[in-house]
């Protein structure tokens, strides 16, 4: 049974495994590129071209940057975050999807704290977790300080093959009060999406409208450690996979959350893994302050069912707002 | 505190350089060590007494010597270590059971120190990022060393609540590390290529010896009770470690590693029970507040410079060690230079 899921995933993640590797092939490239310079003009004299001096510079880095990949010289984090590797590789890899194919649009980054801990919250949809992808780009590339999304993600896939060792080198970890709280007290930017897969798996009738948020254990999380929560609504995710269906069956038979049928998976194969190119809206709210509570707070329910519902709402208010503004799916 | 101190497990690596160091302790009057046999090696001024503590012998020998303070590092990891799995289980659960019930029976004893391991937090994909002295194991460990430390452990817990005016200090460590030691993990990173879980990469901690025997010398002669995880600070990847080992990673695909495990293990290679596969897939690190704050440990070794100096002390070389991949990179870089037109050539 887990056999056949880990292929299946093995399958759709076999791409992003590829990433270490793409660096390699690089260089490689340039490498044969210039030999293949150096043999049609064998006869001649080096020709000093304006930008050969660039293109040796930037063969020197691809190979300083093999030479640490390879020796082991890079740091990781207690979480096994891999900056080095998210930046140069991962990020890079993903970075077409979000500037080409979903043409991501970002409001509101100034509301992302320069330094320290703050809790980001978002809604989850698509099938497959793209959303949380594109986030963490949204945070990298559009704010001064170029922060670090540290993703809290569901405990399933880091038992996936690949999946799990992407995940947590691209700074992601365990969606548990211990490590959200961990991550914040060390002034951490974190992500958490607490639809779950509530959120992603749910049928495309009732996109845009926000299921239930967990257990408010994010909002216990942000009061102890007296960070704020700055509420994010995602427009365009919804589009990506519509989802009209269900298999329960095969999803059992895989050990997943859910197994969707959309216009285009699984009938098409592989094809049907192509998201839909839907233009995306990314905004983020105001922070909610979480400090001016007292130190008893994370242990009162009512609080917190309170601070998790203002949240919601606020979330679900500015998904409207922009749904409004929005002029089609895919413009 | 302690006077009369006697350590368990003295003629393995670690029992025997830490027996030598207690006889440079101020204030220790006699160090015993036990052991089923002679040390192989130097154990400083302290007395070897051959017994079995898996024999009631052990309990005389604690009451003709008036022991006050027993260290137990008898917990043995390996079944090669122990001659089999089955004699493993026995010196590790029914040693520690006699050695519990004689300390229980001498009122000379005051503290007890347990040398204990961090495997019995388990390896799972649901784990924390860190563990604390207070999590449970998400997947308990099923079997080998990580099974019977959790017995181990609640013995101990056992003792300590029919002995309540006995001070118990038990240590969870990372695994160790260093020039000297050798443990099942020191084997597979001397394997020529390391054979890992695809598509897994686990977060590694080390605690150098050095730091290790600094721990256990604190938990000895100082005042800490309680459980208190011992590690060097951060985490290495597996093929991170096998790459500043100099050793290719090999991943061998999920559903044939506990094959492979096997094979390593009939061919004598590497010693691994299924746990430590999850060990090597998903990883373990540990939370090490207490240790800091109520310990009193600075360990002087990282984790990073910990596996530094075990390459170092074992002289590990390999087709990625940085010279051979630095001077790769820059004959590489030099025939570009030939091939790629420079500024300076025109």
């Amino acid at each position: 049974m887990s056999s056949a899921a880990e292929r299946l995933l093995a399958v759709a993640h076999a791409a992003q495994d590829a990433g270490e590797a793409l660096a390699d092939v690089l260089a490689d490239a340039l490498v044969e590129g210039a030999r293949a310079g150096e043999g049609g003009g064998a006869g001649n004299a080096p020709d000093a071209g304006p930008g050969s001096g660039e293109l040796e510079e930037k063969l020197a880095d691809i190979l300083a940057f093999l030479r640490r990949r390879l020796t082991g010289e890079f740091e990781v984090d207690d979480f096994g975050f891999d900056p080095e590797l998210t930046d140069t590789v991962l990020m890079a890899l993903a970075r077409p999807l979000y500037q080409r194919w979903f043409r991501v649009e970002v409001r509101g980054i100034e509301n992302i704290p320069d330094s320290g801990g703050a809790l980001v919250v978002a809604n989850h949809s698509g099938a497959i977790a793209i959303d949380s992808l594109m986030t963490s780009i949204a945070v990298h590339d559009e704010h001064p300080q170029h922060r670090f999304l540290r993703m809290l993600g569901a405990d399933l896939v880091f038992g996936v093959p690949f999946l799990g060792e992407l995940a947590r080198k691209s700074g992601a970890t365990l969606a548990s009060n211990a490590d959200a709280e961990r991550l914040l007290a060390r002034g951490e930017l974190v992500g958490v999406w607490p639809e779950g897969f509530k959120g992603i798996g749910k049928p495309f009738s009732e996109r845009y409208k926000l299921q239930r948020f967990g257990r408010g254990g994010f909002v216990s999380a942000a009061l102890r450690t007296g960070t704020p929560i700055v509420p994010c609504a995602i427009v365009g995710a919804e589009e990506i996979y519509p989802v009209l269906g269900n298999m329960p069956t095969v999803a059992r038979l895989l050990g997943l959350p859910y197994a969707p049928i959309t216009p285009t998976w699984p009938w098409l194969g592989p094809l049907g893994l192509i998201p839909l190119p839907s233009k995306w809206l990314i905004e983020f709210g105001a922070p909610v302050p979480t400090d001016d509570h007292d130190e008893h707070a994370a242990e009162d329910p009512m609080l917190v069912f309170d601070l998790t519902d203002q949240v919601r709402q606020t979330i679900q208010q500015t998904l409207y707002a922009l749904l409004v503004q929005r002029r089609s799916v895919f413009f | 505190m302690a006077r009369v101190v006697l350590v368990t497990g003295v003629s393995r690596y670690l029992g025997g350089r830490f027996a030598d160091i207690l006889t440079s302790q101020p204030g220790i009057e006699r160090v015993i060590g036990v052991d089923v046999v002679p040390p192989p090696h130097e154990i400083g001024s302290a007395d070897f007494v051959r017994a079995d503590i898996r024999n009631p012998v052990i309990a005389k020998v604690i009451a003709r010597a008036g022991v006050d303070t027993v260290v137990h590092m008898n917990v043995i990891a390996t079944p090669r270590q122990g001659g089999g799995r089955v004699s493993m289980k026995e010196i590790n659960v029914i040693g520690t059971m006699q050695l519990l019930a004689a300390c229980q029976k001498a009122p000379t004893v005051r503290r007890l120190v347990v040398k204990s391991t961090a495997g019995v937090y388990g390896s799972s994909p649901r784990d924390p990022a860190l563990f604390t002295e207070d999590t449970g194991a998400k997947v308990l460990p099923r079997g080998g060393w990580g099974k019977d430390s959790v017995e181990v452990e609640g013995y101990v817990r056992g003792f300590s609540r029919r002995r309540p005016d006995v001070d118990v200090a038990m240590l969870r460590f990372a695994n160790f590390i260093g020039p000297n030691i050798r443990t099942a993990l020191t084997d597979y990173f001397s394997l020529p290529v390391v054979p890992t879980v695809l598509g897994f990469d686990g977060r590694l901690q080390f605690v150098h010896e050095d730091d290790g025997l600094e721990a256990l010398r604190l938990a000895t002669t100082g005042p800490t009770t309680g459980i208190v995880n011992v590690a060097g600070d951060g985490v290495l990847m597996l093929t991170q470690a096998a790459r500043l080992a100099g050793r290719p990673a090999l991943p061998v695909p999920p559903a044939l590693s506990g094959v492979a495990n096997t094979l390593f293990r009939r061919t004598g290679l590497t010693d691994f029970s299924p746990d430590q596969i999850r060990f090597l897939s998903y990883g373990r690190a540990l939370d090490t507040t207490r240790m800091r704050r109520d310990l009193g440990l600075d360990p002087r070794y990282t984790t990073r410079e910990a596996f530094a100096d075990f390459v170092r002390g074992r002289r590990l070389r390999g087709p990625l060690s940085p010279d051979v991949v630095q001077s790769a990179e820059e004959r590489l870089l030099g025939a570009l230079r030939g091939v790629v037109p420079t500024g300076e050539a025109s």
